[in-house]
């Protein structure tokens, strides 16, 4: 059943040839693997018009594409750098109108891509009523309950992204993509059109014939391509692979503060290709 | 063992939320809350295992595996008894707001955004809010956005809510059927007026506020020799700070 077998596995910029402009792309949060040398070659390319999902929240990797310009519409439940600070980017395009945002909440999040995983037209969530939530997203319905009580409920239209990207620790020339416990990686794979993982490093046979990795590896016919990239979160951590460059975050922040300092950044880390 | 320097403000503030989750089977905290993952680490050394204490962002204190939705899935379901929500502006009726300041449209802040907050303020049983500011700034009559409501209104499905709201001053009270704080106890230190003349938002003012209980000292031992050790491994710069543990 590995059908394209090592077709699947390339190297990073064709298999980043599956994110065209205007995509709606979904990306995971910090703590499931985020493909950022995939991203900074996204920006070197130029992307623009992404519909960026970000599942459930982002830092770094959303406040880049939206200060590269790359996106025009940002669903998201938060874009922040915890304690050490807000998004500059993202804050700042927000409040210029440069880019559309669709405010939700992380459990709505969750349940559009399962009912898209499951090929459902919409899930039904608790809580957000009485939220301004509601108000900024029209495609939000409060429903009755068919059942008894027959209470309101909200009703959310199924996200189904045309791509998703992650970064994960490991794969098979099949196509195979190992990700551990990160199992929120399943639900972005099967809820998006297609998905495209870099990978720390190959796996020497087929990972699904392997009991204890099957389980926690995402089978590759929802895989549209591979490509290795070691170090391919960094500044983001990886699981038990790496911790996050806290210190580099810091100094993003710092220079990101301003938009003479943002392309400061690009040209020193994302342009030259040095990081990545 | 009688404590060897005069109690930190952050010591109080942790017996504060101790008290608080009293009885709790599951307290889930999230990232960056150095202060009730103490109280809740605190709680569980004092009964013997209980409550769980599930901190989000870090692998070795949470026992998830079923990636991010199943906190949510959990809460859902009324696993979890305990979270905690900040909020950039937090008003009298409870609502809080993590989006923006200004109009929604071309806010004058943009603040990172809702995270969890619409859902979980209806989930979990005992929701306690914690603000590190208390200021009219962000304690105000009103918010500018509500990314969760403090109460419903009859006939929508709601488990939980806040139940206090905890600030360096002072501890309030949330009373749900009238949707308004109750002040319920100051903090060494500081005032009744302090409390007033830093909050925007009224607030029910009984005629006798206690002090704010201190840890006595034999939970202060346990806190700052178990629960600072286990807590360096997580909030170092916050270790060191509060218990002098070394980074």
């Amino acid at each position: 059943m590995s059908g394209a077998g090592d077709a699947r596995l390339v190297e990073l910029e064709p298999a980043l040839a599956f994110i065209e402009d205007g995509a709606m792309l979904a990306v995971p949060a910090d703590y499931a693997g985020v493909a950022m040398a995939a991203t900074r070659a996204l920006i070197r390319r130029g992307v623009r018009g992404l519909h960026l999902v970000t599942v459930p929240a982002a830092s770094l990797q959303a406040d880049l594409l939206i200060g590269a310009g790359a996106v025009a519409v940002i669903e998201t439940s938060a874009v922040g750098f915890g304690e050490l600070g807000a998004a500059p980017r993202f804050s700042a395009a927000v409040r210029a109108g440069t880019v559309a945002i669709k405010d939700a909440t992380c459990p709505a999040i969750h349940a559009a891509l399962r009912a898209s995983e499951m090929g459902n037209p919409f899930a039904v969530l608790r809580g957000i009523i009485g939220s301004d939530l509601l108000a900024q997203r029209p495609d939000w319905k409060v429903i009755d309950n068919p059942f008894p009580p027959h209470d309101p409920i909200v009703a959310l239209p199924a996200i189904r992204p045309d791509v998703a990207l992650f970064h994960a620790p490991m794969a098979d020339r099949l196509g195979n993509v190992w990700v551990g416990r990160r199992r929120d990686l399943f639900t972005l794979a099967h809820a998006s059109a297609k998905s495209v993982a870099t990978v720390e490093r190959l796996y020497d046979g087929n990972l699904l014939l392997d009991e204890t990795l099957a389980a926690a590896t995402i089978p590759a016919f929802y895989i549209a391509a591979v490509a290795l990239a070691p170090r391919g979160a960094w500044p983001m951590r990886l699981g038990s692979d790496y911790p996050e460059d806290t210190a580099h975050l810091r100094e993003y922040l710092a220079l990101a503060a301003s938009e003479e300092g943002f392309r400061r950044y690009l040209d020193q880390y994302v342009h030259t290709r040095r990081a990545a | 063992m009688p404590p060897e320097r005069d109690i930190r403000a952050e010591e109080v503030l942790i017996e504060v939320v101790r008290r608080l989750i009293a009885g709790a089977r599951h307290v889930a905290v999230g990232a960056n809350s150095p202060i009730p993952a103490a109280a809740g680490f605190l709680a569980q050394l004092l009964s013997g295992g209980t409550p769980l204490v599930s901190l989000q962002q870090s692998p070795e204190h949470n026992l998830w595996t079923d990636g991010g939705r199943e906190l949510f899935d959990a809460a859902g379901q009324g696993r979890i008894d305990v979270f905690f929500f900040s909020g950039a502006e937090i008003d009298g009726a409870g609502n809080i707001n993590l989006v923006a300041i200004g109009d929604y449209a071309r806010p004058k802040v943009r603040f990172a955004g809702s995270y969890g907050s619409a859902y979980l303020y209806f989930t979990v049983p005992r929701i306690i809010l914690f603000r590190t500011e208390h200021s009219r700034r962000t304690l105000v009559e009103k918010v500018s956005f509500i990314s969760a409501p403090g109460t419903s209104p009859p006939g929508v499905w709601r488990r939980g809510g806040p139940i206090a709201l905890v600030t360096p001053l002072c501890l309030f009270g949330f009373d749900k059927e009238r949707a308004r704080f109750r002040l319920d106890s100051v903090h060494p230190g500081h005032s009744i007026e302090e409390v007033r003349d830093n909050t925007g938002f009224a607030f029910d003012l009984p005629e006798q506020v206690p002090a704010t209980a201190l840890p006595d000292p034999a939970v202060l031992a346990l806190l700052r020799q178990e629960v600072a050790r286990e807590l360096a491994k997580i909030y170092p710069n916050f270790a060191a700070t509060v218990f002098g543990m070394e980074r």
